[in-house]
């Protein structure tokens, strides 16, 4: 029987199929593994009242990213906050193919699929997203995730780590890694070069011997 | 949909050949096809022999080293560092002909092979150069000259000067008479301005024109008298042309009205008012392109505002023929030539401001860069004077003559062009405006004890070079320096060791060392890295072989060549090179309109980037001879 507050809801197709696929989901070794390296811009950082202006994502597997497989969404928003508009340059009226929040969820969920999300503090990222789908009735992200901010640290010598920004930004990373700027502020350049970040940590953190990837999330 | 990726891919590759040369579409559609891999240090890309992949690569950041194995073991080919691109099957081969190791840590975009192909297939510019480039790349770097006469192939910017369609320029300042006067008065009134040709005139507009050679017919015919009126003989109707009129339109008119000088008007008739003349000079002289036509203009010259003028015509000179790619060893004889006429005349002048002739003999040497005559563009002055002993009683009444005609020709050099020298090393300088015994004093110390301050005059003064005057005391000084240095070699090494103080930017064969910090952050000095330390080795070489006859960098690494037959072909090679980044150091000097010293490397083409890297090998390796030669670790 079903307790009156126990209220199961009705979830549309494309959640059931994200959400049952983590079920059949299984572990491959971490070169055969697809990773998607993400970010978003949004028109602010208040994770409440602000929304996604676009999301980029690209495929990493092993030491290659594939650039047809990735993600570049512009989402159409009512709320607009002119005072990020010079960081990350889409204007509300701006000339992208932007389409609905309903549409960019979606073809989120579709593109990661069960697969580990990355980013440069990841948490930003996936609880705007979280926002975003309990706007629209559905449940939280399922996917893993790792943070390259984390990950960085872990490759400073302890007494290093101590004196560490708490904030290490992205700009900061790339120059630290030596990573080519692409597209700064725009979803996909971000993604870009935290893919890279990625890439460049893991090799780093596999210096002595091979990484295994439950050892990323220790 | 949109891939900024993809087209950050794009803006990268484009910059580089062979993609530069295919269409934007094309490219994009390939960039959204590629891979972004990532090499640790040492990581393989690709095995020899193993078969070739789907994909071919593109250094985006990091470097590659190709390598086959050899008789010696293994022997790097080629490192390929960023835009250049490896891996791609050309031949009807099926495996890799070389191993691809990631020097340092690496970023590739693979492209896929297959569509690139099917996409270029129709492309000429595009496997013109894979053909070309696939033969440069297996060849050793030092085949240096070849591969750049590949390069200059295909690139794509090589423009043509266009000649005769420039604007011609023409004399405001129109010296005019009404028509009332005697063509005696005429003939004074063109004295006075030194003109050939009088424009007769109503309230400044033309009614005819009257010139040297008008009058001379008129007197020829003996119908007239000085007192005939200018009004009888002038030439009319007056030819006239409009102020924007071009070089080739104005040879049309004065060939097909057989005459030498154009009224220029307001609107071209002439009925509107005078606002210059344009002779045949003018046209000459704007086309100024003969180095014959400006030696007789450097000749003539008779103040030092026209020897300046003709000088700056020079360097428009000096220009085109780099433009042209003309050898840089033609170019430099020829600018010798009138650098030499510049310096005479330039003396004549000053030697007629003096009171009195010269006391005794003497002679003007060029110093450091100019003495050995590879300065092309405006630089410093450095020279130096060197007068006969005399056994006058009163020497110090001789060195302030000469002081004082120094003092003329350094002001004079100026006013041309050419800076006065920071650190005075200039003639007007009473150290360095000596008789031919202190010369060969300071020499003798210069030699005799090498202390760093000496080392670094003396890599300036032994590079001397005659420009006017008596040759024989120059010969005297050089014969006493040979001497000296047959029984001084310490020197010699002290000199190798000052010459190895800059290395060339060699071991990174990825990026240029470049200035980290001053006003030129982050510019490559060219004349830092590599031309001075090509000069002083082949200085410190040629002092100790006794070649004392050319003080030229390049011409002294031949005449090493020459006399060294196991160093043959590195010093050939050293002086090839010397050669190019002179030449190319003109180029950039004449782009950014300064002494080309410091260099944007972002603003070089890929190709450049390559030539100027290449070379650096012979450099390297020469200095490595320096270093055995004198065992400069010992001192």
């Amino acid at each position: 029987m079903k307790w009156p507050w126990q209220h199961t809801k009705e979830y549309p197709p494309f959640w059931e199929q994200y959400e049952s696929a983590f079920a059949k989901a299984e572990q491959k070794p971490l070169a055969e593994t697809r990773f998607i390296a993400l970010d978003t811009e949004t028109t602010g950082l208040d994770i409440k009242k602000d929304r996604i202006l676009s999301i980029g994502a690209i495929a990493i597997k092993g030491d290659t990213i594939t650039v047809s497989d990735n993600l570049e969404l512009y989402v159409e928003q009512d709320h607009y906050d002119p005072k990020s508009t010079p960081i990350h340059g889409i204007l509300k009226k701006g000339a992208y193919d932007k389409i609905s929040a309903i549409e960019a969820i979606q073809r989120t969920l579709h593109f990661i699929g069960t697969d580990i999300i990355i980013g440069h503090h990841i948490g930003f990222d996936i609880a705007v997203i979280n926002k975003m789908l309990q706007r629209h009735h559905l449940g939280k992200l399922k996917n893993k995730t790792l943070d390259t901010g984390t990950l960085y640290k872990r490759l400073q010598h302890p007494v290093n780590r101590m004196n560490m920004q708490q904030g290490y930004s992205l700009d900061q990373l790339s120059e630290a890694l030596k990573i080519p700027l692409y597209d700064r502020h725009t979803a996909s350049g971000d993604a870009m070069i935290t893919a890279i970040a990625f890439i460049k940590i893991c090799k780093r953190l596999a210096q002595n011997d091979t990484l295994k990837l439950k050892e990323l999330f220790t | 949909m949109k891939n900024t990726i993809a087209y950050r891919i794009y803006d990268f590759l484009k910059q580089f050949p062979p993609f530069q040369f295919m269409a934007k579409r094309d490219l994009l559609e390939i960039c959204e096809l590629a891979q972004v891999q990532y090499l640790d240090k040492d990581q393989i890309l690709f095995k020899r022999d193993a078969p070739y992949n789907t994909h071919f690569y593109i250094v985006h950041q990091g470097a590659i080293k190709l390598s086959r194995p050899s008789h010696q073991g293994i022997k790097t080919v080629d490192i390929c560092d960023e835009g250049d691109l490896l891996g791609l099957r050309v031949t009807k081969e099926d495996s890799y002909r070389t191993t691809a190791i990631a020097n340092e840590e690496t970023i590739i975009y693979a492209l896929p092979m297959e569509a690139f192909a099917t996409l270029t297939k129709e492309n000429k510019a595009v496997s013109n150069y894979l053909i070309t480039s696939f033969a440069s790349n297996i060849k050793d770097p030092y085949t240096l000259e070849n591969s750049g006469q590949l390069l200059s192939e295909y690139d794509p910017e090589r423009s043509q000067n266009i000649y005769g369609v420039s604007k011609a320029r023409f004399t405001e300042k129109v010296i005019q008479s009404s028509q009332d006067i005697s063509i005696q008065e005429a003939a004074s009134k063109m004295k006075k301005y030194q003109i050939s040709c009088l424009v007769i005139s109503e309230n400044n507009i033309p009614i005819g024109i009257l010139t040297n050679r008008d009058l001379r017919n008129v007197i020829a015919s003996g119908e007239f008298t000085a007192t005939t009126l200018v009004k009888e003989v002038m030439v009319t109707p007056v030819i006239c042309a409009s102020p924007d009129i071009n070089v080739t339109q104005t040879q049309l008119i004065l060939l097909t009205h057989g005459i030498s000088h154009l009224v220029i008007t307001k609107d071209g008739t002439p009925q509107t008012t005078i606002v210059g003349i344009l002779s045949k000079h003018d046209i000459v002289v704007s086309f100024a392109n003969s180095p014959i036509g400006l030696l007789k203009e450097i000749k003539r010259a008779t103040r030092t505002k026209h020897l300046r003028q003709a000088w700056s015509k020079t360097m428009l000179l000096l220009k085109r023929y780099l433009d042209q790619n003309l050898p840089l060893s033609q170019i430099l004889k020829i600018f010798g030539e009138l650098k030499d006429a510049l310096i005479h005349q330039t003396m004549q002048l000053s030697l007629r401001k003096m009171e009195t002739t010269p006391p005794v003999t003497f002679a003007w040497l060029a110093l450091g860069s100019q003495g050995r005559k590879e300065q092309l563009l405006y630089t410093d002055q450095d020279n130096a004077l060197i007068y006969a002993n005399s056994d006058t009683e009163n020497p110090e009444q001789v060195k302030q003559y000469f002081l004082k005609l120094a003092n003329r020709m350094n002001k004079r050099l100026h006013k041309i062009g050419y800076d006065y020298c920071p650190a005075d090393m200039m003639a007007s300088n009473p150290l360095y405006c000596l008789s031919l015994s202190e010369w060969e004093a300071q020499f003798s110390t210069w030699i005799t004890t090498p202390t760093p301050e000496n080392i670094l005059l003396s890599g300036i003064f032994f590079d001397y070079t005659f420009m006017y005057g008596d040759q024989t005391l120059v010969k005297g000084l050089t014969d006493h320096i040979s001497e000296k240095l047959a029984h001084q070699k310490v020197v010699l090494r002290h000199m190798a060791k000052h010459a190895l103080k800059n290395l060339p930017p060699i071991s990174f064969f990825r990026q240029f060392i470049v200035e980290s910090n001053g006003e030129h952050k982050d510019f490559f000095d060219i004349k830092h890295r590599a031309i001075a330390p090509l000069s002083d080795a082949a200085r410190v070489l040629a002092l100790g072989q006794g070649i004392l006859h050319t003080k030229n960098t390049s011409e002294r690494f031949t005449a090493l060549a020459a006399i060294d037959a196991p160093n043959r072909e590195l010093f050939e090679n050293c002086s090839y090179a010397f050669r190019a980044l002179l030449k190319f150091r003109t180029k950039r000097g004449m782009a950014q309109n300064d002494s080309g010293r410091f260099i944007n490397l972002e603003a070089l083409t890929k190709a450049e980037k390559l030539k100027l890297k290449r070379c650096f090998k012979p450099l390297r390796d020469v200095q490595e001879v320096l270093r055995v030669r004198y065992q400069t670790q010992n001192i």
